[in-house]
């Protein structure tokens, strides 16, 4: 079954399990110290990916907007993508400001890179901000391509050649939550090794109350540890589907750092992996607090196993978000059914059976782009008993009436989306447990009498 | 004072203050590059006054995005189908961009109008369509001729203007379908609610006093909508049109071709939601000459059911102050009215969208000093915020933030609220809401509000 990832055969998308390329770019940006992200578009893509964004981490996101009309849409938006920069640093003072194409930008020709070069001549008297950026026309991709696309740009146009080699380890995380970001520089932190993480949202996108409003909120990557990547000792990155041309990938290329790719440190099998690199990296062995969590986590496993042994699964989202949930689903004994992501060209079949190695005794149905009417149409024969993704799936896990465990982006109907965790073994842990109480949930709810002793 | 600064100069014509001369404020501009606009777009104009209908397929044909962010996102409700609640489109690519997406577009509508059964699709265009040339006319002629259901295209490019021409396109695709179903059994004491959504089931509390007013609600346009009722409008005696201009349009044409008249309604309020159905009344009082009375009766009920429960909240709330952004400023004025019922006072009110004839109005009814601008920015909101000290903002998701970060009460006022705030019940809710916010006791913790404490403490000498 793994070898046929059967494409959607219909040709409308109803309820699409996927975003657009320019939101994913915005929230990389959006994980640079003083960065503003900025839309060359018309005004109406920023502020709905505004409200987009702010509903799942509950902070001020401000993206600018070259806010085209019909005129530069005739003329060329150069002019106005000038002027919202110019009107982005006096009222912000950024350091970097990120700008990424839209659809339509993208449509009628706008060259961002001669622009923006122009943009530097004519005003080469004024102290000027980094400016980075990105093509991301919302027709080629989905918010992941945006993403790394994204982070790729960060590193290959503010990489300094001359950096000197220095001792700090290039990290690009991908897609996670500000706090499982803050919980990777504490590992990294135990190691005795110190990160360079790219994007770094961990206080942009999860900060604290203040004294005062900060235009830009504090945090992120500082533009110069952007510029000084080509000196790092070594790259890491996670991801099972990503793009060949990767900041890690960037690096090794144009700069000779080592890059190692891993995939989402989720599940014991995937965490042993990165815990290992990470011992390489330092010389150092894995330190007795982790080795703790990890016995920790695997007596868990025991203890829960039971509650989840052979329970169905569906699981859906950003193909590498999905692979990770899935090779965890397959080491806890829970049977992934359907494997669905709105991406294409992932080679996610092949991404999911490596992933499970032989933990499976079945492998699941795995979907590439398709939107959550083709994952409903399959599901629904599987009988699903367990949900996995962002909220976007939860009218269909009620229809099934399964329970939905949240996990990625969007989390739109819970509180703390921006806290989750599942990462490292501490991650892990409470995605583990977070599984059993739904499932132990359910049985109590489902039973007449109410169980209260389980 | 405001830190004027946070002003950028091509905006401060757009910021006044009342009290300070004639008001002269700059609006319905196209939004400044870089400023960061609270403001969306054309097809967000239209996709908001659309969307509750609810037997209808709304296709968006275009990227991704343009749907996906307004897939369910609305508290619109629906006493039947939900069609309305799903996100569909023709999700353009690469490929489709180079050779014209008229193909896909064709069957992806046949596809889906097999698949769902609509009464009518609505085909929104976006940026995207409005620069390859799909003629979406013709599209939707030839899948009308195959279906049999009427499909309306909605010309809502999204970098043609702001919302309000969004609004005129909507406007215009529903007015295709006045006019295409039978009236003869609609009495002459009937009305069609205009510009009103639904949210949380408002639609349905307006809906209960007219009818205990002794009039039959022939359309709601659009909230719990149907389209078989849209083809219906002109056979109601009077339109009601709420809001800014979401559905004005529609209410003038209407008047136009099919001399039914108009007036302006707000359900917002105690005097206005009052005044509106005093309004209607005196319309049909000489048709129905116990419908004064009725209405008398009515407010005079609901009245007394949620004034003990109004006095509670603002015994609480005398003095406090509120600052308001909303999309259109008419929901601003009703709520300036409901702020002084809670003896609160508006210190900054703005909209995306006014009007001068707007603007000139809140001059007047604000009182003196009050900031009053026009499609503002979190940087201008957050300065006018601390300036005044407001105690409670009003606004959208958007802005929910801002007011946060600053440590000032929230109440979310725009369509993705789950709290009827419409009708007499909806009053109560609204203090209710504003209420919970401004009387919690955690702004005692968030570091703003910390300091002001520390700054009476020294005040009062308790400083060490």
């Amino acid at each position: 079954m793994t070898n046929n990832p059967a494409a959607k055969n219909a040709v409308s998308t109803t309820n699409a399990c996927k975003l657009c390329t320019p939101l994913g770019a915005s929230l990389a940006f959006k994980g640079v110290e003083g960065a503003v992200p900025f839309l060359h578009g018309s005004q109406g893509c920023a502020t709905y990916m505004r409200r987009y964004i702010i509903s799942h981490f509950r902070e001020p996101i401000d993206i600018a907007s070259s806010a085209l009309g019909e005129k530069q849409a005739v003329y060329g938006g150069g002019p106005n993508l000038k002027k919202g920069i110019l009107n982005v640093m006096k009222k912000y003072s950024p350091s970097l400001v990120g700008v990424a194409s839209t659809c339509l930008t993208e449509t009628i020709g706008d060259d961002m890179g001669l622009i923006l070069h122009e943009f530097r001549e004519e005003f080469s008297d004024l102290d000027l901000p980094e400016v980075v950026h990105v093509s991301t026309p919302s027709y080629q991709g989905t918010h992941s391509d945006g993403f790394h696309r994204a982070v790729h740009a960060l590193t290959d146009q503010l990489a300094d050649p001359e950096a000197e080699k220095n001792e700090r380890i290039a990290l690009f995380p991908g897609m996670v939550s500000p706090a499982e970001i803050r919980l990777l520089k504490d590992i990294f932190r135990e190691y005795g090794l110190t990160p360079t993480v790219l994007p770094d949202i961990s206080d942009t996108l999860d900060g604290p109350a203040l004294e005062d409003y900060e235009p830009v909120a504090s945090g992120g990557t500082p533009v110069a540890d952007i510029k000084a990547l080509p000196g790092a000792a070594a790259s890491v990155e996670f991801g099972s589907c990503l793009p060949r041309e990767s900041g890690g990938t960037c690096l090794e290329k144009r700069f000779g750092v080592l890059n190692t790719r891993l995939p989402i440190p989720l599940g014991v099998r995937a965490c042993d992996d990165f815990y290992d690199a990470l011992a390489e990296l330092s010389g150092s062995c894995i330190p007795r607090r982790y080795e703790q969590e990890r016995g920790r986590l695997v007596d868990a496993y025991v203890d829960g196993h039971k509650y989840v042994f052979g329970k169905r699964a569906v699981v859906y989202g950003e193909e590498n978000l999905v692979v990770a949930l899935t090779a965890f689903l397959a080491e806890i004994g829970v049977q992934p059914v359907l494997v669905g992501t709105g991406a294409e060209g992932k080679r996610l079949a092949e991404a999911v059976e490596s992933a499970c190695g032989d933990l499976l005794r079945e492998q699941p149905l795995v979907r590439e782009g398709v939107d959550f009417h083709d994952i409903a149409e399959e599901a629904e024969a599987l009988t699903p008993e367990l949900v996995l993704g962002n909220s976007k799936g939860q009218r269909y896990a009620r229809a099934w009436n399964a329970p939905l465990i949240r996990a990625g982006f969007p989390i739109h109907d819970r509180f703390g989306g921006q806290r989750l965790k599942g990462i490292g073994y501490e991650g892990t842990q409470e995605l583990f447990d977070r599984i059993v109480n739904a499932l132990i949930d359910k049985k109590q709810s489902d039973s007449p009498i109410g169980w209260g002793y389980i | 004072m405001t830190n004027d600064s946070t002003i950028l100069d091509e905006r401060r014509a757009q910021v006044f203050r009342s009290g300070s001369g004639d008001i002269d404020i700059a609006c319905n501009r196209q939004s400044l590059a870089g400023a960061v606009s609270q403001r969306a777009c054309v097809f967000c104009g239209s996709r908001v006054v659309l969307y509750p209908i609810a037997d209808a397929l709304h296709l968006v044909h275009g990227p991704v995005g343009c749907a996906a962010y307004t897939w369910d996102i609305r508290g619109a409700l629906s006493s039947g189908p939900e069609l309305h609640r799903l996100s569909f489109t023709t999700d353009l690519r690469e490929k489709d961009i180079i050779f014209g997406g008229e193909p896909k577009l064709e069957a992806a509508l046949l596809e889906l109008i097999e698949r769902n059964k609509p009464k009518a699709a609505f085909v929104y265009s976006t940026c995207i369509v409005g620069l390859i040339g799909d003629d979406m006319e013709a599209v939707c002629r030839r899948v009308e001729e195959k279906t049999g259901i009427p499909v309306l295209p909605v010309q809502s490019e999204g970098f043609k203007g702001s919302k309000r021409e969004g609004y005129l396109a909507a406007c215009k695709a529903m007015f295709r379908l006045v006019g295409t179903a039978d009236i003869s059994d609609v009495p002459e004491l009937s009305v069609n609610i205009f510009g009103d959504f639904n949210i949380a089931g408002e639609t349905w509390i307006i809906k209960d006093y007219l009818e205990r007013m002794g009039l039959t609600v022939v359309a709601s346009v659009t909230g719990d909508g149907r389209v078989d009722d849209i083809r219906r409008i002109h056979g109601a005696s009077l339109n009601m049109v709420q809001c800014s201009g979401a559905t004005l349009d529609l209410a003038k044409m209407i008047e136009e071709k099919f001399g039914k008249p108009h007036c302006r309604v707000s359900w917002l309020g105690i005097e206005d939601m009052a005044e509106s159905l005093y309004k209607v009344a005196e319309h049909f009082a000489h048709l129905d000459p116990g419908i004064m009375e009725r209405t008398a009766d009515l407010v005079r009920s609901e009245l007394g059911k949620i004034m003990p429960g109004l006095a509670r909240y603002r015994a609480d709330l005398e003095g406090k102050k509120a600052a308001v952004y909303v999309g259109g400023a008419f929901k601003a004025f009703s709520l300036i009215k409901s702020f002084r019922h809670l003896g609160m006072e508006v210190a900054v009110v703005g909209s995306q969208t006014g009007t001068k004839e707007d603007y000139a109005e809140l001059a007047e009814v604000t009182d003196p000093g009050t900031i009053i601008v026009d499609d503002a920015n979190p940087l201008e909101l957050q300065e006018f915020i601390k300036e005044k000290d407001v105690d409670v903002f009003v606004g959208g998701v958007k802005e929910r933030p801002i007011a946060f970060k600053l440590g000032v009460g929230f109440c979310d006022h725009n369509h993705e609220r789950k709290i009827p705030l419409e009708g007499f019940e909806g009053m109560l809710n609204f203090a209710r809401e504003v209420h919970a916010s401004a009387m919690s006791p955690v702004w005692n913790f968030v570091p703003r509000r910390e300091a002001r404490h520390r700054d009476v403490g020294k005040e009062c000498g308790h400083d060490e």
